[in-house]
């Protein structure tokens, strides 16, 4: 919500500089800004995420001091980085855990706005450009994954471009273009790596005007309800959820230390540590793992749909698997925000946390035999929860009854309070 | 109910990169399962033993180094902190002039250096001519082939890989290298292989196509009763046995030691700042820890009046 500014310039230059430019006014609304008083640790991703981008930028910043762009130099000059650069197995190990990081952070990120509602009136437009984020996060992940010139940069690089030439008419024209040649080679390194450098900035962009979204809109809650009365329902931004975030942000900075610094190869495979050869496939191309689950879903389409030939269909069906989260603001029917509400939708919900995970593993297991199969079973789950569950529920569903407010669904206290969201919700 | 919460969500976050560990393991041959070798190390406090480091060069350096190249190792990696031949204060009798904890002044990695087996390539020199010459601490160890070609044209057009990166390149790499080292026996009866070419139960391979005629069947099926043998074969002819390396520091000259030593080695030469690493780590554990504690404390003191 946007909220009536509560700074008041003290000295004189604050003063002549607000009227000219009121960036202090901008921040200290910044921090003024009345945040629902009952936002829990799922709502402190959202910090956690901007720090990321943030370690993500400046180590990549400094990693782009060492790194050579050339097929003949970049594997040699990681190792480089690896070994004579002060601090650079530092900077590398924290820049490549760190976007295994960002990407554990974006999923609990975005399960929690989908159990949550976030989505919903009037927050539709925060997240389409949550969407966007996501979308150019997994490109700037995927071309920083080539830039070390290992075995399984190149044959990733190599299986997703080859993936464009499906498209009808132009695919094999898009596929040159990514190149910048007939194969993965030269150009497309030099290539990935300034739209690698580019991008991010691209997101830095999306994420402020993410931030201005909900700013207007004010935050969703666990309880869905509106905030009603500043005074009873928010606490100011500071110092209320600087704390709380920075406390969350720390103990997140522990998981990724442990990464980083106990087993900084653990999420990564050994064959990247094969330069990378053009005339040598290894045994099995995979994905980084916050890939999988799309991969699991590309190649769960074997066969034909008519015209539609299964190449087509498995990136037709994986591109749709992120495509369908913009329209889902108005797929889902109910007015209730809040899963703790509805709990139909939340027992469906849950069953679809299991299918992600579940594909996520089938990502990583040769498309064969029954592996095949159960992708497909969850594939079909996957759409079936936006195209089918949500758009249904909202119209068949009773959920329980809402709190009045959120001060209400904090007090708890049992004359005010309706007696069935006294319990916290499980998956909470 | 809070500290449940974050639990829950570590949790989740962990299980989320297991979903990628085992994902990523999914490759992978019928070889056999690897040997787990106890590394010095190993977890989260292992450090390099720096006599098995030593030993392992050794190894390195008269045996594997004839055919395979460590080219992203200097002879100075061997003189630096926590390499096999870092010293912190120089032995008697060299000159006070002389900083022995530089590596490239440290007279034990001069003295490898100017000795090594191979020499190397320097040039053009004023006559436009490339020449040899012998190697100093900032050269990288030299590889024992000239390029690729030349490497396969002496093994049988087989490549020896580069050893640099082996045990991050390997799943589960000290303990494959280990392994295959020590794993070679005697080749299984069921199946034919060409000379040359060696069984190894650790090497990722397939060889249905290597049974003998006498145990498939129309199809090229194994017949009842006889099973594909795990594992593959490879270029390589066994390159230990016993007692071939003398130690002069009284460990067992055997082919496990052999093979633990130069696979210590390998790692280090892998990941040479891992000791910096685990310390760096130790410290920040510790850091975030005690600074959570007290973000945790200001929470709860911050929050105080809306409870």
């Amino acid at each position: 919500m946007s909220h009536p500014s509560t700074y008041n310039p003290g000295s004189g230059f604050e003063k002549w500089l607000d009227r000219r430019l009121p960036i202090v006014r901008m921040g200290s609304d910044f921090m003024d800004f009345p945040t629902p008083k009952n936002l829990n640790y799922w709502w402190t991703f959202g910090g956690i995420l901007t720090v990321c981008l943030v370690i993500q930028i400046i180590t990549g910043v400094v990693l782009a001091m060492h790194y050579t762009p050339h097929v003949d130099m970049a594997f040699a000059s990681v190792e480089h980085i690896m070994r004579d650069v002060n601090y650079g197995w530092l900077m590398r190990y924290v820049h490549t855990n760190g976007a295994s990081m960002f990407f554990i952070a974006v999923y609990i990120h975005m399960f929690r706005g989908l159990y949550y509602g976030s989505y919903k009136e009037p927050r539709e437009v925060v997240w389409i450009l949550g969407v966007v984020i996501f979308l150019l996060m997994m490109a700037t992940a995927f071309m920083g994954y080539v830039l070390p010139w290992g075995q399984m940069s190149y044959w990733g690089a190599t299986v997703i471009t080859n993936l464009f030439s499906a498209i009808p008419l132009i695919g094999d024209d898009i596929r040159t273009l990514l190149w910048g040649g007939f194969s993965v080679d030269n150009p497309t390194l030099n290539r990935f790596y300034s739209l690698h450098y580019l991008l991010p900035f691209a997101i830095f962009g999306v994420v402020a005007i993410h931030i201005w979204g909900f700013h207007t809109s004010g935050n969703n809650n666990p309880s869905g309800v509106e905030v009603k009365d500043i005074k009873k329902d928010t606490v100011p931004f500071h110092p209320y959820y600087t704390v709380k975030d920075g406390f969350a942000i720390v103990v997140f900075f522990i998981l990724f230390a442990a990464f980083v610094f106990f087993n900084p190869n653990g999420l990564g495979h050994p064959d990247n540590y094969i330069e990378a050869n053009p005339l040598s496939t290894p045994a099995s191309i995979v994905p980084e793992w916050y890939f999988l689950p799309f991969y699991a879903i590309l190649r769960a389409i074997t066969f034909d749909i008519g015209p539609i030939s299964s190449k087509l269909g498995g990136v037709i069906a994986m591109f749709s698997s992120i495509l369908v989260l913009f329209v889902l603001p108005w797929l889902d029917t109910s007015k209730v925000r809040s899963m703790r509400f509805r709990p139909v939708a939340r027992m469906w919900f849950i069953i679809f946390v299991v299918a992600c995970l579940a594909l996520g593993w089938l990502g990583g297991k040769p498309a064969e035999g029954i592996y095949v199969m159960w992708a497909q079973i969850f594939t079909a789950y996957y759409f079936g929860f936006f195209l089918i569950i949500l758009p249904l529920l909202g119209l068949m569903e009773t959920p329980k009854q809402l709190p009045r407010s959120i001060a209400e669904s904090v007090l708890k206290s049992p004359n005010t309070a309706a007696p069935d969201h006294v319990a916290p919700a499980p998956a909470e | 109910m809070k500290s449940i919460t974050i639990t829950r969500t570590l949790i989740f976050a962990a299980l989320a990169g297991l979903v990628g560990v085992t994902g990523a393991d999914a490759a992978g041959g019928k070889a056999k399962k690897v040997e787990h070798h106890h590394w010095h190390f190993a977890g989260p406090f292992g450090t390099y033993d720096n006599d098995a480091l030593q030993r392992g060069f050794q190894v390195y350096e008269t045996v594997c180094s004839s055919c395979h190249g460590v080219e992203l190792v200097y002879f100075r990696n061997l003189g630096q902190t926590g390499g096999p031949f870092h010293l912190d204060r120089c032995p008697t009798g060299v000159a006070d002039t002389v900083d022995c904890a530089n590596p490239n002044e440290n007279p034990v990695v001069k003295a490898i250096a100017a000795n090594y087996k191979f020499q190397v390539t320097d040039g053009p020199d004023d006559s436009g001519d490339m020449y040899q010459r012998a190697a100093l601490p900032a050269d990288r160890i030299p590889s024992p082939y000239p390029n690729e070609q030349f490497a396969r044209l002496a093994n049988n057009n087989a490549l020896p890989p580069d050893l640099s990166l082996i045990t991050k390149a390997r799943h589960h790499g000290p303990d494959y290298v280990y392994s295959l080292l020590t794993g070679y026996g005697e080749t299984p009866e069921t199946i034919e292989i060409a000379p040359g070419q060696y069984y190894n139960p650790y090497f990722h391979g397939d060889l249905s196509q290597s049974l003998k005629a006498q145990y498939v069947d129309e199809e090229g099926h194994p017949i009842d009763g006889v099973d594909v043998p795990l594992g593959g074969v490879l270029a390589m002819a066994p390159p230990l046995a016993d007692g071939i390396i003398e130690y002069t520091d009284g460990s067992p000259q055997t082919v496990e030691q052999y093979a633990a030593d130069v696979t210590e080695f390998l790692m280090w030469a892998a990941e040479p700042k891992m000791e910096a690493r685990k310390a760096l780590g130790l410290m920040s554990i510790i850091y975030l820890l005690i600074l959570a504690g007290i973000l945790y404390w200001s929470y709860r003191k911050v929050w105080s009046d809306q409870h």
